[in-house]
């Protein structure tokens, strides 16, 4: 971090804050001189995206938390209020609504990119296992703001998910009962709700900065997975990638923006336009799209307990992906067998979030039990086993030997 | 082969992605096909059709109203920009005839007085239990945001093109569809007491709305034509607008986000191309 720079203060107040607290040199040696690969391609943007996204959703809550009214009986009218009374009030919640969404897109890009191109491998498993608590946490974050306009899909979602821990032998009704704060979802849910939904996103953004300060202990990984060897291998952060970040972020505004001011209801539910009603239940209970695959694995078996324990298991499994690869070899673009089973596996996560939009009956439970199996075996049976396996293709000797090759030039240009 | 597979493997994901997204509003909606109508207030450059508002306003007003709430919606917002476009005296003159109960007052009684620009549309019954009481046992609905409240179907693969064409229309569409959707029963289909039979029902065969519409029953003073379908529309169109007033605000401040964005982003391409110039990635 503070060590990748050379900085030293010129200025008398530079010289005097850094001689009682380095931020000058760390942010530079974090941010500016930080040496990077100098081959890192657009997928690697999306971390930057999803910090920005973070923020959006940070800022944008922060304004929404000033009008909106967290009781069962308000929350809802305070939330139109929000809509039709607040000055750019319906930009702010479309924002803020639609931001969740693009966090998710931005992370499961993140997500997949880190697999692709084996960045969870030694020496940067802690970083990996911090990205799967902020998806975790993230997870949590996301329902629990569902909830809070209490329309009808924020009622029953809350307890169709809640309902869940009653699956836990012997405690599991006690802990529902605690977790809903009374015997159903009610107002002190919603209350308990709101006030983790305004903690969670700051306890992210520490995890988040834990996430950077590990990688930019070992490194950026990079699409050859090869280690830099030399200087002519890595570029400065700055000027190089806060460029290629913002071009990229503002990219994904136009994309976001797309649907904020043309499509805001598009991800959402209908249903969440109907004011929460414990007495009537809408006819499917249906999770936010990112769910949907968890939501699949979930109700692909007949038991309650099961379900709940293969649908945090889906998520467990990732804690320990680092061990469950045995490749040497990091980057999927030199694993010509990997390459394959990355894109099925893709293909299964999709699979399983079309069937958890769909009601649970028939050929959809069969084919959710189906690619559950798959989902599982990917890192349990196929991970472990293709290390052994695969023949990999040849290693590039450096990062700046494989752009030169990819451009055409030879090492001795 | 190893390529093609790869290829065919991530071509199939990057599709299918593009399929799941939006799934679970879409394809879990259920309920009648509904065809899609010709709005003002479609695609990127959509407006309301100030005249059809007011038009879709007095529908509501002379035959909605008597069953359901506009709970959302104030008088004065008929006179908001983006919406029918009524003057601050015709809102008015129209709080006016309408009488709201308020107090208490300094002895604690509750009173009526005359409807303000500032108040809400009141309910037509005092209590859900009171509306079901004259409704035959069945609630009808507030209406403020009716036009957002209905998951309507739409299937592979539209739920996809939506993305590209941006349809949000499904709402008006599916009134329109309602309130149109009053057959006679086909033979043999037994509809039960109360009930009315409807092709264009979200969640059955029959409701126990009564068919609200009839040639004639609304006199328009503007040359439009007085007829159910042509009531239909226009009521959906101004339910549309107390759904989503701020459409047009919306819609507007989106086309200037969306040409700056554009712009910004070509800049910076330019930028970053020039400063990794010299850089072989």
């Amino acid at each position: 971090m503070a060590g990748h720079t050379k900085y030293v203060p010129q200025s008398a107040p530079a010289k005097w804050l850094e001689a009682r607290l380095p931020v000058i040199s760390l942010i530079r040696g974090s941010f500016v001189d930080f040496p990077t690969p100098k081959n890192l391609n657009y997928w690697w943007t999306f971390g930057g995206i999803a910090f920005f996204v973070l923020v959006v959703q940070i800022v944008t809550g922060i304004v929404l938390v000033m009008h909106y009214t967290p009781h069962v009986d308000m929350a809802f009218r305070s939330v139109e209020h929000i809509m039709r009374d607040v000055n750019f009030g319906w930009l702010i919640r479309y924002l803020h609504s639609n931001g969740a969404s693009m966090f998710f897109i931005a992370v499961y890009i993140h997500i997949f990119r880190g697999m692709y191109y084996g960045s969870y491998k030694a020496p940067r498993e802690i970083s990996w296992i911090l990205g799967v608590i902020i998806f975790l946490l993230m997870m949590a974050t996301a329902f629990m703001g569902y909830v809070l306009p209490w329309g009808q899909m924020s009622l029953w979602g809350a307890t169709v998910i809640t309902n869940l821990f009653s699956a836990i032998p012997v405690v599991g009704e006690a802990v529902v009962t605690w977790l809903w704060g009374g015997f159903s979802v009610g107002n002190p849910t919603l209350n308990r709700f709101f006030s983790l939904h305004y903690l969670l996103p700051f306890v992210l953004v520490g995890i988040v900065l834990l996430h950077i300060w590990a990688f930019h202990t070992t490194g950026n990984n990079n699409p050859t997975g090869v280690d830099p060897k030399s200087e002519k291998d890595t570029i400065p952060f700055h000027p190089y990638y806060t460029m290629k970040d913002l071009l990229a972020i503002v990219v994904f505004m136009i994309f976001f923006s797309w649907f904020v001011f043309y499509l805001p209801n598009y991800l959402g539910h209908a249903d969440n336009y109907i004011e929460g009603n414990p007495l009537v239940t809408p006819a499917h209970i249906v999770p936010e799209w990112y769910f949907l695959p968890f939501y699949a694995i979930l109700r692909a078996v007949p038991d309650k307990l099961g379900g709940v324990l293969l649908m945090f298991g889906a998520i467990a499994v990732l804690f320990i992906l680092p061990w469950l690869d045995t490749s040497k070899v990091r980057s999927g673009t030199f694993r010509p067998l990997f390459k394959i089973f990355f894109w099925l596996f893709a293909f299964y996560c999709v699979i399983l979030g079309w069937l958890g939009a769909m009601p649970a009956e028939g050929i959809y439970v069969t084919l959710s039990q189906i690619f559950t199996t798959l989902y599982f075996v990917h890192f349990l049976v196929i991970l472990p086993m293709l290390g052994f396996i695969e023949k990999p293709s040849r290693l590039p000797e450096s990062i700046n030997d494989a752009v030169l090759a990819d451009n055409g030039k030879t090492s001795a240009a | 082969m190893k390529t093609f597979l790869v290829k065919s493997a991530r071509a199939l994901t990057v599709a299918c992605g593009v399929i799941m997204a939006g799934t679970a509003a879409q394809a879990a909606g259920e309920g009648p096909h509904v065809e899609r109508q010709q709005w003002s207030f479609s695609g990127p450059f959509g407006q309301f059709d100030k005249a059809q508002l007011q038009r879709g306003f007095q529908v509501y007003r002379e035959v909605c109203a008597s069953c359901h709430g506009l709970n959302y919606v104030a008088f004065r917002n008929l006179a908001d920009d983006g919406g029918p476009g009524f003057s601050e005296d015709e809102v008015k003159a129209l709080a006016a005839d309408y009488v709201i109960e308020d107090g208490p007052d300094d002895a604690g009684d509750m009173f009526e007085r005359e409807g303000k620009p500032f108040d809400r549309f009141p309910s037509p019954f005092a209590n859900e239990q009171a509306a079901r009481a004259s409704n035959n046992g069945a609630y009808p609905p507030d209406l403020s945001l009716i036009a957002k409240a209905r998951a309507v179907k739409r299937g592979f693969p539209w739920f996809v093109t939506d993305i590209f064409t941006q349809y949000q229309e499904n709402g008006p569409d599916y009134l329109y569809g309602l309130l149109t959707g009053y057959h006679e029963a086909p033979e043999g289909f037994e509809v039960p007491v109360g009930q009315y039979y409807n092709t264009g029902f979200i969640s059955g065969q029959t409701l126990a709305m009564a068919p609200p519409l009839s040639d004639e029953i609304v006199e328009y003073t503007d040359g439009t034509p007085m007829t159910v379908d042509q009531y239909a529309r226009d009521v959906s169109a101004f339910l549309m607008w107390t759904a989503e007033p701020k459409l047009e605000e919306r819609k507007q401040l989106g086309l200037g986000v969306m040409m700056f964005l554009i712009l910004f982003a070509s800049l910076l391409y330019f930028t970053k191309r020039k400063i990794w110039k010299d850089v072989d990635h």
